[in-house]
C-alpha cells in the first residue's frame, strides 16, 4: 500500500487519508457559464504522470493537502497551499 | 550426528532401522530416539519427531501419495518440498497439507486427496482414456452449446475437481495479525541470506529474517561435512547476533508498493496461521534455486525424483529412496546427488550424463518406475529415476517489485533483468553463481548496504515527523554505497523437454503436447496458453513449470525462449489461509451512552453506520400512538453536532446553507438545507445560537463526519482568513427527544433555569439549563415528529442518569420509549423528509421541495449557480405526499410510478402504514409534471401487481397547518423534582465491582500486573483553538506533535499538541470550572482568535502502561512505535483497531505508557480491541491510577 507525505505528519499509510480530487481553479460561481461550471464539476484530466490533488487526512491532522503525485510511480511530494 | 561410516546395503538384526530408513545420517533432522504411529489410509505407519508426513511414508516404502486432477494418475515424491505436486493430503479435516513439509505427530490421520474407492484402485483413472476429450482448453470447449445441460456438465465436473474435504463442525481458529518495522526483511535463510542478515544487523539494523523451511539453512541442510560445518557457524552466529528476529515456517507472501510486505507464519501451537503487514526499509530477496523437473514421457509416474529430492530424504531423514536408479545429471547438484546414493547403499546402475549429450527417453511403469529406456536405445531396469536438468530463478517476489526477468541462454534460466528498485536488493543464487565464499562474500557486502539504505530513509522520514523532540539527533546518512562484489553466471545446457512428451504441470496435468496443441489452435502467446491450459496456474504458482511451458511453447511456434517471455507473477507467492488474511476484524461498533437502557428494556437494535440503536422496543405502532397521545423519548445521540465559534459564523453558515443565516438572534434555532456544488442535497438540519459568538449546528445522523469534513474543507482551502473554529460534539453530547403533547410537563419536572412557558421558550427556540441535575445541558424545541417537542442534548457522560430520570418521573405521564422505526413514522406522517432517503444523489433542493428555503438573492452560497439555472428552466423531478386509494396497501419502498405501462415517472421514497390515520402514507418523487395536488399515479409493486395512488395537498398527511407543535396538553409545568446526584458513566463499561470517584462509577479493581490497561475517561480534557506558532501556542508551551505541563500545585495539567493549531489540555477529574477559566484567561491575554471547548464527555480516554505496551500497539496500529519516532513526550493521530485515535506517549515511572483517546461512542470498542490484542501478553484492567494524582 503506498505512503503519502503529510506536511504535517510525515509519512503515512494511504489508508489514513481521504482523497478529495484533482487539485483545480474554482471558477468564480458569479460569472461562470453551466458549460465551465459543469466542467469543473465533472471533467478530470486524469494524467499518465505528474498530477496535482488534494487529500484530507482523515485519520490523522485533519487538514485538507496538496500533493504532486505521479500516477505511475505513485511518488508523491507535498506542495504549498492547501486547495 | 557426526558418524561419517555409513554401512551400506540392508541390515539385519535388532535395531535395524525399519523399511527404507538409513544409518544415522551425519545431517539427518529426526530424533531415533523416539518412535510413534500416525495414519496413512486407515493403516498405521511408523515415524520419528522430525519426520514430515512424506518421509514417514517414504521410509515405510509408499511411494503412491495422490492421483492427479484430471487424469487420475498414480503421483508419488517428486522435489520432496514444500512444493511437491504429488504430496498434497488430507490431514484430519485439514486439506491440501504439503506432505513434505508438514511434520508427522502422533496420531494424526492423513487421507489421500481426490481418490475413489482408494488410492490404489482409482475408479476415475478411466479419465486417462477419456484423454483425447479432456484436452487442453476443454472447459471453454465444453461450455458452448447446449446451454441447457451447463448445470449437468457442472455437477459431474465438480465431483471430479481436485480437493481435500472441509467439515463444518471444524472449530473456528483465532487468526491473529500485527504490523512490524523492520529495517531490513530478508525473504531466505539459506547461506546467502544468513549471510546478508547478520552483515546488516551488525550494521545496526533491525531485522527480520523469514525462511519457509523449519529450520535455517537452505541447501547446506543436505549437503556434506563441509556444508555442514558452514550451516553451523552460520546458525550460532545468526542466534549469538542482537536484532535479528528470526522466523522459520514462515514464508514472504508479496512485495507491494513501498515495501509493504505480507509475511505469514506458520506452524503456530494450535494450528493457524498469522500475518503480519511489514513496511520494510530495505527487502533483501534470498529465495535461492527452485530445481527444474525434465519433460519426457513417463515424468510423472512415482519413482521419479529430482537430485535435490533425494539428497533431502537421505541426508535429512536418512531414507533410501530407492533400491536401484538410474540419473540424468546436467550439474554439480546431480553428481552430488550420485555420490548420496552410493552412499546410501542404492544401485546406481547407470550415470547419464548430459553435460555429453547423453539423455533419457521415457520411463517405463505405472504406479511405479520399472525401467528407464535411454536416448541409445538401451533400457535399464530400475525402480528410481533422478534428473538434475537445471535451476529456475524463483522470480515472484523480484516481479512483484517491478523487476522483469531476462532469459540467458547460456545459463539456461531466467535471471532478474537490470532494474531493481532502490529499497529492494538480491544475494544467493537469485543474484548469480560462485562458490560458497563468493555467496557469502557477496551476500554480506549486500547485507551492509541494505542496512545503509534503510537508515538513510529511516532518516529522511525522522527528518518530517512532529512527534521528534526538537534538537534530537537524526541517525547519520552514510553517504558512500557499499561496493558489492559481482557474482559469476555459471554455464547449464539448456535442457526443458526431451525427445518425448511429458508433462510440464504436474498439478494441473498439462502436458508439453497439450501446449502444442494450444499453440496450433491458435493460443501462441504464453498468455494465452497459460490461460486456455491452465499451466502454472496450480498450487505452486509456476516455480516448477513456467520455464518448461515457455520452452515448450517456444519450441511449438518456432521461437525462442526470450522472445516468448514469462507471464506476471501476481501475490500471493505462496497459498495462505483465508483466516489468516482476515485477522482480527476491526469493524467499529458506536453506542449511544443510554445503550445499556436499551438493552434493559429489549429494544430490537438497529446497526445504522457504525451506531447501534433501538429500532423498536416490541411494537412501534404502539409508539408512535404514545407520542401522539401522550410523550414518548427517543434516543437520538448520533445526530451530528457542531460546536461554531467565531466572528465569521455568519458568513459560513450563509455559505453553506441555502437560506440565510444573517440575522439569527441568540435563543433562536433555524433549519437549514447543505447543497453541493451541484445543487444536490447534501445534509439537512437545525442550526441554533446560543451566545453572540456560539453556534450549535445539527446534521443528520449519517452525515455527521461528511458535513464536518465539508466545513472544514470550506474553510481550510477556500477562506482559510475567516475567523471560525469547528469542534464535533456528535458524541459529547447525549441527546434525548422528548415528543408528545404532556413533553412540556414533562420536561418541566426535571429542567430549572429555564423557563418552559409556550411565550417564553417559543418554537424553535434554544436555552441552555439544567436537566436532572446536570449542568450545561441544551435545550431546544424544535419539531421532527410533527408534536410538541423539546430535544435535550445532555453532556454524554450523563446520558443514561437522565434517561433514567425522565422514564422514572414520566411514568404518571404515560411516557414511553420508542425508536428509530416510530421515529420514522412519526415524521412521514407529518411529511418531512430523510436526505438520503427521500432525495439520491440527483434530487436538487428544488427536486426536494425546498423552493421556499433556496434564496437566490443571496451572494455566492455552495449550490447557487445549478439551483439558478434549474429555477430558470423548471422541470425535473419534484417530491410529493402520496396515498394509495385502498389505504390497507403499503406499497414498498422504491416501487415505481408508472405511465402507459411501462414509462418510469419516478419511485416511492417512504412508505408506512400510518397507526395515527389508520391507513397508508407515502413520499415520492414525481416528475413535475405529474406532480399537482390530486393527481391519480399508478404505481407498480415488486410483485408485478399495481396500485392507483393519489398525489396530496400538502407532504403532511397529519396536522398540515402545525397546529401541534405549538399546543401541548396545557397540564402543569413542574415543580421540578428530586432526581438524585447524577452520577457519571464512562463509555467503557466498568468490569466486576464498582465505586463512585468525584461523580463517577468507575471500576474498582486494581492489577498489579505487567501490562494494564486503565480507563481515564473521568479526567478533565479542554480542547483549544488557536494560531499554530502564536502567543497561545507560546503560552501553552508546546506545540503539535509533542506534550508539555502547565506547572500548577504540585503536578500540572498536561498539554497535548494534539494538531496544527490545536491542543487538549488534561487535568485532574471534576476541574472543568477552573481549568477553563484559566484557560480562557490565558488566551484572552494574547488576544488571538482562539477558543476553549470543553470535551471532558467527548472523549474516551484509557492509560496503557508496560513494558510491552509497543508490542500491543503494534497489533491494532500500523505506525512505527519505535523510540526514535514515538519518544516519551510525542503525540499524534492515526488509525487504531481501524478507530480514529490520539495516542500520546506519557512514560511513568521508567516505565512506557501510552495515553489512547477516540471519540466517546467508539470508546468501548477500542477498550475491547486493546484488550483483545493484549490478550496474549496478559494484559489486565487496572483502577484510575493512585495516588499520583494528575492525568
Amino acid at each position: 500500500m503506498i505512503q503519502l507525505p503529510c506536511p504535517w505528519c510525515g509519512l503515512r499509510n494511504v489508508v489514513e487519508f481521504r482523497y478529495v480530487g484533482e487539485s483545480r481553479p474554482r471558477p468564480d460561481p458569479a460569472t461562470t457559464t453551466p458549460e465551465q461550471w459543469r466542467e469543473h464539476l465533472y471533467i478530470r484530466a486524469n494524467p499518465r504522470g505528474q498530477v496535482l490533488e488534494s487529500w484530507y487526512h482523515s485519520a490523522g491532522c485533519r487538514r485538507y493537502l496538496r500533493l504532486q503525485r505521479d500516477t505511475v510511480s505513485n511518488q508523491a511530494r507535498p506542495v504549498e497551499g492547501a486547495e | 550426528m557426526t558418524d561419517q561410516h555409513v554401512r551400506t546395503g540392508a541390515r539385519t538384526g535388532a535395531g535395524a532401522p525399519a523399511g527404507h530408513r538409513l544409518d544415522p545420517q551425519p545431517g539427518e533432522v529426526i530424533d531415533r530416539s523416539r518412535t510413534f504411529t500416525f495414519s496413512w489410509n486407515s493403516r498405521s505407519v511408523a515415524a520419528h519427531p522430525g519426520d514430515t508426513i512424506a518421509s514417514a511414508l517414504a521410509a515405510a516404502g509408499e511411494r503412491v501419495l495422490s492421483r492427479s486432477f484430471k487424469y487420475h494418475r498414480p503421483r508419488g515424491l517428486l522435489t520432496a518440498s514444500y512444493h511437491d505436486p504429488g504430496a498434497i493430503v488430507q490431514v484430519d479435516d485439514e486439506p491440501n497439507v504439503r506432505a513434505a513439509h508438514r511434520l508427522v505427530a502422533e496420531g494424526m490421520r492423513v487421507s489421500s486427496q481426490n481418490t475413489w474407492p482408494s488410492l490404489r484402485y482409482d475408479i476415475k483413472a478411466v479419465n486417462q482414456l477419456a484423454g483425447r476429450f479432456l484436452a487442453p482448453g476443454f472447459y471453454y470447449k465444453t461450455f458452448i452449446k447446449p446451454e441447457r445441460l451447463w448445470p449437468v456438465y457442472e455437477k459431474v465436473l465438480a465431483r471430479f475437481a481436485h480437493a481435500g474435504t472441509v467439515s463444518p463442525d471444524t472449530p473456528h481458529g483465532y487468526h491473529d495479525k500485527r504490523f512490524a518495522h523492520p529495517d531490513v526483511l530478508v525473504a531466505g535463510g539459506g547461506p546467502a541470506g544468513m549471510a546478508a542478515a547478520l552483515a546488516a544487523a551488525r550494521a545496526g539494523a533491525r531485522v527480520l529474517l523469514v525462511e519457509e523451511e523449519h529450520a535455517l539453512g537452505g541447501h547446506l541442510r543436505w549437503g556434506g561435512p563441509g556444508e555442514l560445518d558452514v550451516l553451523a557457524e552460520l546458525r550460532a552466529a545468526v542466534a549469538a547476533t542482537p536484532g535479528i528476529e528470526v522466523l522459520t515456517d514462515s514464508a514472504v507472501l508479496a512485495r507491494y508498493d513501498d515495501n509493504w510486505v505480507a509475511v505469514v507464519v506458520r506452524g503456530l501451537p494450535g494450528g493457524g496461521e498469522r500475518l503480519i503487514k511489514a513496511r520494510v526499509g530495505t527487502l533483501v530477496v534470498a529465495a535461492g534455486l527452485i530445481e527444474r523437473p525434465y519433460v519426457f514421457a513417463g515424468n510423472d509416474v512415482p519413482g521419479v525424483l529430482l537430485s535435490t529430492a533425494v539428497r533431502r530424504l537421505i541426508n535429512l531423514y536418512a531414507v533410501r529412496p530407492g533400491r536401484r536408479a538410474v540419473v540424468l545429471t546436467a550439474n554439480a547438484d546431480g553428481d552430488a546427488a550420485v555420490r548420496d546414493l552410493r552412499r546410501a547403499g542404492v544401485d546406481v546402475a547407470h550415470v547419464a550424463d548430459a553435460r555429453r549429450g547423453e539423455d533419457v527417453v521415457r520411463v517405463h511403469g505405472r504406479s511405479g518406475v520399472r525401467a528407464v529406456e535411454l536416448a541409445d536405445g538401451r533400457r535399464i531396469d530400475a525402480d528410481l529415476l533422478v534428473t538434475a536438468t537445471g535451476w529456475t530463478t524463483p522470480m515472484a517476489l523480484l516481479n512483484m517489485a517491478g523487476v522483469r526477468p531476462v532469459y540467458v541462454p547460456r545459463a539456461a534460466r531466467f535471471v532478474p533483468g537490470e532494474a531493481l528498485p532502490d529499497e529492494v536488493l538480491a544475494v544467493g543464487g537469485v543474484a548469480g553463481d560462485g562458490t560458497l565464499e563468493q555467496l557469502r562474500a557477496h551476500a554480506d557486502a549486500v547485507g551492509a548496504e541494505a542496512a545503509r539504505r534503510a537508515s538513510a530513509r529511516r532518516a529522511t522520514m525522522l527528518a518530517t515527523v512532529p512527534t521528534r523532540p526538537d534538537g534530537a539527533l537524526l541517525p547519520p546518512s552514510d553517504q558512500r554505497p557499499v561496493p558489492i562484489p559481482e557474482l559469476p553466471l555459471d554455464d547449464h545446457p539448456e535442457l526443458f523437454r526431451g525427445r518425448t512428451h511429458g508433462m510440464v504441470d504436474f498439478s494441473e496435468d498439462v502436458s508439453s503436447a497439450d501446449i502444442h496443441t494450444a499453440a496450433r489452435e491458435g493460443y501462441d502467446s504464453v498468455e494465452l496458453v497459460k490461460r486456455y491450459t491452465t499451466v502454472t496456474m496450480g498450487p505452486a504458482q509456476g516455480k516448477l513449470e513456467t520455464v518448461n511451458a515457455v520452452a515448450v511453447l517456444a519450441e511449438a511456434t518456432g521461437s525462442s525462449i526470450a522472445a516468448t517471455g514469462t507471464t506476471t507473477w501476481r501475490p500471493m507467492h505462496v497459498p495462505v489461509t483465508l483466516g489468516a488474511l482476515a485477522g482480527r476484524i476491526h469493524e467499529p461498533v458506536r453506542h449511544s451512552p443510554m445503550q445499556p437502557a436499551h438493552d434493559r428494556l429489549g429494544a430490537v437494535p438497529l446497526v445504522a453506520g457504525q451506531w447501534i440503536r433501538p429500532d423498536h422496543y416490541g411494537d412501534p405502532a404502539a409508539e408512535v400512538r404514545a407520542v401522539r397521545e401522550r410523550v414518548g423519548i427517543i434516543d437520538v445521540t448520533p445526530i451530528g453536532k457542531l460546536d461554531l465559534r467565531g466572528p465569521d459564523v455568519p458568513a459560513l453558515l450563509n455559505l453553506l446553507y441555502v437560506n440565510k443565516w444573517s440575522k439569527l438572534e441568540v435563543g433562536r434555532v433555524r433549519y437549514g438545507v447543505m447543497c453541493a456544488e451541484d445543487g444536490v442535497v447534501l445534509d439537512d438540519g437545525v442550526t441554533g445560537r446560543l451566545a453572540p459568538d456560539r453556534w450549535l449546528l445539527s446534521t443528520t445522523s449519517s452525515g455527521a463526519a461528511t458535513v464536518w469534513e465539508w466545513v472544514e474543507n470550506w474553510l481550510q482551502t477556500e477562506h482559510p482568513d475567516w475567523q471560525v473554529h469547528v469542534t464535533p460534539l456528535t458524541t459529547a453530547y447525549a441527546s434525548i427527544n422528548v415528543a408528545g403533547p404532556r413533553s412540556r410537563e414533562l420536561v418541566g419536572r426535571l429542567t430549572e433555569g429555564v423557563d418552559l412557558s409556550e411565550e417564553a421558550f417559543g418554537y424553535m427556540h434554544v436555552r441552555t439549563g439544567r436537566v436532572a441535575g446536570v449542568e450545561d445541558c441544551v435545550l431546544w424545541r424544535i419539531g421532527f415528529t410533527g408534536e410538541l417537542s423539546y430535544e435535550l442534548h445532555v453532556p454524554a457522560a450523563y446520558g443514561l442518569h437522565v434517561w433514567e430520570a425522565l422514564l422514572e418521573h414520566g411514568r404518571d405521564l404515560g411516557v414511553a420509549p420508542f425508536g428509530v422505526e416510530a421515529q420514522r413514522i412519526l415524521r412521514l406522517e407529518k411529511g418531512h423528509l430523510i436526505v438520503g432517503q427521500d432525495t439520491d444523489g440527483q434530487t436538487s433542493a428544488f427536486g426536494a421541495g425546498l423552493d421556499r428555503l433556496v434564496k437566490l438573492d443571496k451572494d455566492d452560497f455552495v449550490g447557487r449557480p445549478e439551483l439558478a439555472w434549474e429555477h430558470e428552466t423548471g422541470g425535473g423531478p419534484r417530491l410529493v405526499g402520496l396515498q394509495p386509494l385502498d389505504g390497507s396497501v403499503v406499497p414498498p419502498e422504491a416501487s415505481l410510478i408508472v405511465a402507459d405501462g411501462s414509462r418510469i415517472l419516478g419511485r416511492v421514497t417512504s412508505s408506512r402504514m400510518s397507526p395515527t390515520l389508520g391507513r397508508s402514507v407515502c413520499l415520492a418523487q414525481v416528475d413535475a409534471a405529474h406532480a399537482a395536488p390530486g393527481t391519480r399515479l399508478t404505481v407498480h409493486l415488486p410483485d408485478g401487481s399495481r396500485i392507483t395512488a393519489r398525489v396530496t395537498e400538502h407532504h403532511a398527511h397529519v396536522d398540515p397547518d402545525g397546529t401541534r407543535l405549538r399546543g401541548g396538553s396545557g397540564g402543569p409545568v413542574g415543580p421540578v423534582r428530586e432526581t438524585g446526584v447524577p452520577i457519571a458513566r464512562s463509555a467503557i463499561a466498568p468490569t466486576g465491582p464498582t465505586v463512585l470517584e468525584d461523580g463517577w462509577e468507575v471500576t474498582a479493581r486494581r492489577s498489579t500486573v505487567h501490562l494494564t490497561l486503565a480507563d481515564l475517561s473521568s479526567v478533565t480534557k479542554m480542547a483549544v483553538r488557536a494560531p499554530h506558532g502564536g502567543a497561545v501556542a507560546a503560552a501553552l508551551g508546546t506545540r503539535f506533535g509533542r506534550i508539555g505541563r502547565i506547572v500548577r500545585d504540585a503536578h500540572g495539567a498536561l498539554v497535548v499538541g494534539s494538531g496544527p493549531g490545536e491542543w487538549l489540555v488534561l487535568d485532574v477529574p471534576g476541574a472543568q470550572d477552573a481549568l477553563r477559566s484559566r484557560l480562557v484567561e490565558l488566551v484572552a491575554a494574547t488576544g488571538e482568535f482562539a477558543s476553549v471547548v470543553d470535551l471532558t464527555h467527548g472523549r474516551a480516554l484509557v492509560r496503557l502502561r508496560g513494558q510491552r505496551s509497543a508490542d500491543l500497539l503494534a497489533k491494532v496500529c500500523a505506525i512505527d512505535l519505535a523510540d526514535d519516532v514515538v519518544p516519551d513526550g510525542a503525540a499524534l493521530r492515526t488509525s487504531v483497531a481501524a478507530v480514529v485515535t490520539d495516542i500520546v506517549r506519557d512514560d511513568r515511572g521508567g516505565v512506557p505508557s501510552y495515553l489512547l483517546h477516540c471519540e466517546r461512542s467508539s470508546g468501548q470498542f477500542l477498550a475491547d480491541a486493546l484488550l483483545d490484542a493484549g490478550a496474549e501478553f496478559g494484559v489486565e484492567v487496572d483502577a484510575y491510577p493512585e495516588p499520583a494524582p494528575g492525568p
